[in-house]
């Protein structure tokens, strides 16, 4: 097929209109673009490496076309929160960026139920996390106005995964949350956004260039496979929540961009014939709900996955091809035997995803290959999955130690089937294959268990970082595999409750 | 449903006036809505260039050269500044002048600026910076990481400080001895990043004649002022700095936000064009400073029933590269190991280690609550060699009313409160029953365990430097009746602005909405403190109130006598209103406009100092304190010994803000230094690479400061009724410090976990910050 090399500007709705950009860099991020050139400031910059939320927007897209979480739809649009400081501005074409200074717009002049209620809540202290929580509890607030709900104070905690505040200790912020929700409605209108989102999806895909910089946005599978197989050089760009990074610390040169979001089918999710197919480019978000859908007890670890905003950017092709050793998914993808399909122009083969980590920040994609999908089989219903995370925090906190775990026993209780697979204890995430090979076939007993553990010690020369300590690693992992077994256990199993302090109360 | 604190502060009764009502901080419509402007939000100047700092790629080195002209010549840089181009002193530390703002001879830590690059365009000035190391000439010297390394080398950034008061000489050694039971233990507490959100910037603008107006976020302008000045060889009064708000401080801009403004000033005096520098988060953590860390090693004597005979303790503090603050950080530190807690004999030896890493700085609580944990870890090693609940050990240790009441620094506690407010939240809190419970609970769940802990609080308030126990400030009435408070005070979220416009607004018998506070500035009221030390509200709202009844008794002078010569003593003002005797109301705007039709003078200045105040810093003796706020806190936890992992479920807060001024700001003081406190004590862990000395947690994503679900799921918190003795402003409290000690609960109630996993037969050896590697450790010795 031929590629187009036609540019045009980077075209989204803003504060009522269509804003047109030429001449910024490819990398520009939103952020900048809003505070420096929009002169909109009331997002803030607290950390320019999406932690803290002060830079928090929504951005919201045609329903029709975000193949998107049920979740996140609201009046013809699907709305979520995003950093700014790591969205490169091509990534915003043909769509809808609203920020806290929309909302008072939305109330007709008089503050929006979400402002009104962190005032009368004594919500802001020093105000510079302020229109970060206000945008997370807006997209929240419409969300649920859509639904006919209201969150719980739990839900409201999850919704600010992503937002720092370090004055008011959150309670008052909590209590504005579910505040907004008593106080006179006032709703987004989205049908001028709507009708702009349209106009704009009427736009050729984007190629938009300046300065040297070449940014590509295909919206086939067909022309990205041809473009990036062409053009092997180029980086593919997804949630950008790592490469974000590389611009904003890093300072790297990205000479020549190709988005992998805006192709719609690397954004479904199908579950059938067996296997959860979850294409590449699918949200965070949105594929860790299909994965806890179907084994809940993942439902923790899709939880405290980053950051809410950061699942709504980042993509699951884009967690898995990173491949950080301490990344979340992986572990528990490994566990259930999951596969990738890999693309590279026409050819399509599917590799393991223990086959696919070779070394720290090595995989097997090769030059102009790339991730279409996730294939996650369903295995047998019989089997337990576990996936643990341990970390210094709760929320938003790179894991110290991962572990993804698939357990399965026969009649007898002796072993069936297992997986134990372990990020953060070595380059890459990889299977404890000594402490697998210790279980096939023994019966599920403490003795069976401390020999894995025994074995487990073998597996793994862990590094002592900033995290954790190799020690702590090393316990810790084969405690990991004691929880296991307290919850799996023939006689007398010990429940959620009593293994977990996260445990929650069935809602 | 919202919290049972929010019901709270909704039910408290309406006060008559504006002061002591629950009213939302002044900026709130602002901040909500994106509308409050921080100094980077400001319109830029034409012209506006930016800098960035060249940091130092090494903990410790001789600086043999800078290539500044290959710098320079890159593309898209301006200038490029080093040591050798300011004209003044090269020195930006508070009090020892042994910090410069720029490296010059040596480098001193691994993120000391060295030289500022600059750029018209941000972007181009931090690429440039960032590849420093290119173009520094370095000779590696051997660094001092640690504090005990450097407490073994004796290095330190000021003299040893000792503080003893015994019965008798010897008395200490003498009572450790011969007491019925002895201990003695280390405890090693981190520091902890400030992390405001709005990072550190200034943005400096040529004036005529040479002179500058800084706008600069700190807490501090009078001493940026004269930092600027010293350093550019500038009188004060040709430097102007001004803040109207901080995005947070938290005592990280109270001087160590001289670096970024003697930068931006210099470049912005020397090439003529408006300059900004705003650090980027990482650069930040690297430059900057943040709370001491400390180390403890302690021995004591007591008897049976757990009361402290005799008590020695050394305290080793992480100083940094430079004394800084560190010198009042330790002299607080000595003044707070008493916590709430008679010593009868006790020796204090305080060490500023100095070592090749940020000079460590203020952090709310400012050494306070570094000596108070280290007391109530020492309560705890007690009660646990004996066997009894701690708090029955705090009960038997606590200050007497009228006897047992002598501070080791020799002030009178003359205001205790804090037995009754802990029988108040013992019962509140439900203390006693939930320790069975717990015990309960614990017996039947073999993997995870809860602890249960109470700790109370004293905290002295006011500076332990005498001389910046002052403030000023200005009231301007304009004819129409609105009213400007301008004062030396900075508000940094804390709600300062909020509560002296209600001072103003009571003093007037206005409503809040008629009185405007305005930027601080360093041309209205001179020669201002630091907003600090909880001192806000004291010492400005006092001189607001001074202004503003100056201002009242010349309108009712001026009424009265209008009137025929009534008692102006008689004339109230209330309600918007001027009250004659016999009840007549005048409109207040028409009063101040006949006043300004008449020549009156419709504005006034306002100062105060704080009484009887006085101190000895070389004997650490005096009376440094206004006097204390009281607080006590009730934490549970629950913890998992297989990994460390811990959540609070719990915590009932009482703490003491006298009469408050407004509940609602004075309760969001409390739970969030209560948060913040908690984050410095579980998660916020600092890390520095051992041998290279870079400080590897440098930013949130490796740092990591508590969010919305760390937040305990029942969170109930209550104001202590009563009045401060003293005479303070409207007989309120100061509450920007004390109540972060409130959270020394929710660490002890982990060690209290903890314990409870080796069957309380072993005082777990917990550092802080708790994280889960630090429980889990202290789980392996206790069921060892």
């Amino acid at each position: 097929m031929s590629l187009s090399t036609d540019t045009r500007p980077i075209r989204f709705f803003h504060r009522g209109q269509i804003a047109e950009v030429e001449g910024a860099a490819t990398t520009r991020s939103l952020l900048d673009w809003l505070r420096v050139d929009a002169r909109c400031t009331g997002t803030k910059e607290g950390c320019n490496e999406g932690d803290c939320g002060a830079c928090t927007v929504i951005v919201a897209e045609l329903a029709e076309r975000a193949t998107a979480a049920p979740g996140t739809l609201v009046g013809g649009l699907s709305i979520r929160t995003v950093n700014a400081c790591l969205q490169f501005l091509p990534t915003l074409d043909g769509k809808a960026v609203l920020t806290v200074e929309d909302l008072k717009t939305i109330a007709g002049g008089a503050l929006h139920p979400v402002q009104q209620a962190l005032v009368d809540c004594h919500g802001s202290q020093c105000g510079f996390c302020t229109p970060g929580f206000t945008t997370s509890l807006t997209a929240c607030y419409e969300r649920h106005c859509e639904a006919g709900t209201t969150p719980s104070r739990q839900q409201l905690a999850d919704e600010l995964s992503g937002n720092l505040c370090r004055c008011t200790g959150y309670r008052p912020i909590l209590d504005a949350g579910q505040r907004m929700f008593e106080l006179p409605t006032a709703r987004l209108d989205t049908a001028p956004i709507v009708a702009a989102l349209k106009t704009l999806s009427e736009q050729p895909p984007l190629h938009y260039a300046a300065d040297g910089q070449q940014f590509f946005a295909p919206r086939s599978l067909d022309e990205l496979a041809t473009r990036f197989a062409a053009e092997p050089q180029a980086r593919l760009v997804a949630g950008m929540t790592d490469m974000g990074l590389w611009v904003t610390k890093q300072f790297r040169e990205l000479p020549l961009l190709i988005s992998t979001t805006e192709v719609d089918e690397l954004r479904r999710i199908e579950d059938g014939d067996g296997v959860l197919r979850i294409g590449a480019a699918t949200p965070l978000e949105d594929a860790w709900r299909a994965i806890a859908a179907r084994w809940p007890a993942l439902e923790e670890m899709g939880l405290r996955f980053a950051s809410l905003p950061v699942r709504h950017a980042g993509t699951m092709g884009g967690n898995v091809a990173n491949g950080s050793p301490i990344g979340d998914s992986a572990p528990a993808l490994m566990a259930l035997d999951a596969a990738l399909v890999l693309r590279r122009g026409e050819r399509v083969r599917r590799l393991a995803l223990d086959g696919f980590y070779l070394d720290y920040m090595k995989n097997a994609l090769e030059p102009g290959e790339f991730v279409q999908a996730i294939e996650i089989p369903h295995g047998d219903a019989a089997t337990t999955v576990r996936g643990y995370k341990l970390s210094k925090r709760y929320d938003c906190d790179i894991s110290g130690l991962c572990a993804g775990f698939a357990l399965r026993l026969d009649a007898q209780g002796s072993v069936a089937h297992v997986r134990l697979a372990f990020g953060g204890m070595a380059a890459t995430v990889r299977r404890a294959r000594s402490a697998e090979a210790a279980l096939p076939g023994q019966p599920w007993t403490e003795a069976t268990l401390e020999a894995a553990v025994t074995a487990l010690a073998a597996d793994f020369k862990p590094l002592t970082d900033l995290r954790a300590s190799s020690g702590y690693r090393q316990r810790t992992a084969a405690n990991l595999l004691r929880r296991l077994w307290l919850e799996t256990r023939v006689e007398a199993p010990l429940p959620a409750a009593a293994i977990s302090v996260w445990h929650r109360a069935a809602a | 449903m919202n919290s049972s604190t929010d019901a709270f502060i909704r039910q408290l009764a309406a006060t008559a006036g504006e002061v002591g009502k629950a009213l939302p901080h002044e900026s709130a419509a602002l901040h909500v809505a994106g509308e409050a402007s921080y100094i980077d939000d400001l319109p830029e100047l034409a012209g506006t260039l930016h800098a960035a700092l060249g940091l130092s790629p090494l903990a410790h080195g001789r600086l043999l050269g800078i290539d500044l002209e290959a710098l320079r010549a890159l593309p898209g840089v301006v200038a490029v500044f080093s040591a050798a181009d300011i004209p003044g002193p090269n020195d930006c530390g508070p009090i020892v002048h042994d910090d410069p703002i720029l490296a010059e001879g040596e480098v001193h830590y691994l993120g000391q600026p060295v030289f500022a690059v600059i750029a018209a365009d941000r972007d181009v000035a931090r690429r440039v910076a960032a590849r420093a190391k290119e173009f520094l000439r370095i000779e590696p010297l051997p660094a001092v990481l640690t504090a005990r390394e450097a407490h073994a080398q004796g290095r330190y950034v000021l003299p040893p400080a000792h503080l003893t008061r015994e019965q008798s000489p010897g008395a200490t050694r003498a009572a450790i001895v011969s007491a019925p039971h002895r201990l003695q233990g280390s405890l090693s507490v981190g520091g902890q990043e400030q992390f405001y959100l709005e990072g550190q910037i200034s943005y400096a603008v040529p004036l005529e004649g040479g002179a500058l107006r800084v706008h600069c976020s700190t807490q501090h302008p009078s001493e940026m002022q004269h930092a600027v000045a010293h350093a550019l060889l500038l009188p004060a009064n040709a430097v102007q700095v001004e803040c109207r708000r901080m995005g947070g401080g938290f005592g990280g801009k109270e001087s160590q936000s001289a670096l970024f403004a003697c930068v931006a000033a210099l470049a912005a005096s020397k090439l003529r064009r408006p300059v900004k520098l705003r650090a980027d988060r990482d650069d930040d953590f690297m430059i900057t400073g943040r709370r001491h860390g400390f180390e403890y090693d302690w021995e004591l004597g007591f008897d049976d029933a757990g009361r402290i005979l005799g008590v020695e303790i050394d305290l080793i503090s992480n100083a940094g590269f430079s004394a800084d603050l560190s010198g009042p950080v330790m002299t607080r530190a000595l003044c707070h190991f008493d916590n709430a807690y008679w010593l009868p004999n006790v020796s204090m030896h305080g060490y500023s280690a100095r070592t090749n890493t940020q000079s460590n700085t203020a952090f709310r609580g400012f050494g306070g609550p570094q000596g108070a944990i280290a007391i109530e870890c020492i309560l705890e090693a007690v009660a646990r060699a004996l066997g009894k609940d701690p708090l029955e050990v705090r009960r038997a240790n606590f200050y007497g009313v009228g006897e047992r009441d002598l501070t080791p620094y020799g002030q009178r506690v003359e205001d205790n409160i804090a037995a009754p407010m802990v029988d108040e939240l013992v019962a509140q809190s439900g203390y006693a029953a939930r320790r069975g419970e717990i015990a309960a609970w614990n017996a039947q769940s073999p993997v995870l365990k809860r602890g249960l802990a109470l700790s109370p609080v004293k905290f002295g308030i006011s500076f332990n430097v005498k001389h910046f126990n002052q403030a000023g400030a200005l009231v301007h009435i304009y004819t129409d009746g609105s009213v400007l408070v301008n004062h030396g005070g900075t508000e940094m979220g804390q709600g300062l602005n909020t509560k002296v416009a209600q001072v103003v607004a009571h003093e007037l018998g206005l409503p809040l909405a008629r009185v405007r506070c305005t930027a601080t500035d360093t041309t209205k009221v001179a020669n201002t403190s630091a907003t600090a030390a909880s001192t806000g509200a004291d010492l400005n709202g006092k001189a607001a109130q001074d202004a503003a009844r100056q201002l009242r008794e010349r309108l009712a002078a001026f009424v009265a006598q209008r009137a025929g010569g009534i008692d102006a003593a008689a004339i109230r003002f209330a309600d918007s209103q001027v009250l004659l005797p016999d009840g007549t109301p005048l409109p207040f705007d028409t009063v101040v406009a006949d006043a300004y039709a008449e020549r009156v003078q419709l504005w006034s200045d306002g100062f105060y100092a704080t009484p009887g105040l006085h101190w000895n810093r070389e004997t650490l003796q005096g009376k440094p304190f206004h006097y204390f706020a009281y607080g006590a806190a009730v934490s549970e936890v629950v913890v998992d010994t297989l990994s460390g992992e811990y959540r609070l479920l719990r915590a009932d807060l009482l703490h003491d803000v006298g009469r408050s001024l407004n509940p609602a700001i004075d309760i969001g003081q409390v739970e969030g230094a209560f948060i913040q406190g908690m984050g410095w004590l579980t998660m916020e862990e600092l890390v520095w690479h051992p041998q290279s000395g870079a400080l590897l947690t440098h930013a949130p994503s490796t740092y990591k400061i508590p969010t919305a679900n760390d937040a305990p799921p029942i969170f109930n918190t209550r104001l202590f009724e009563g009045e401060n003795p003293a005479d303070s402003i409207h007989r309120s409290k100061a509450v920007g410090e004390p109540p972060l000690l409130l959270a020394f609960s929710v660490w002890l109630a982990i060690r209290d976990a903890i314990s409870a996993a080796g069957d309380h037969r072993v005082d777990p050896p917990l550092r802080a910050p708790a994280t889960p590697e630090a429980v889990l450790d202290a789980i392996e010795v206790v069921m060892r």
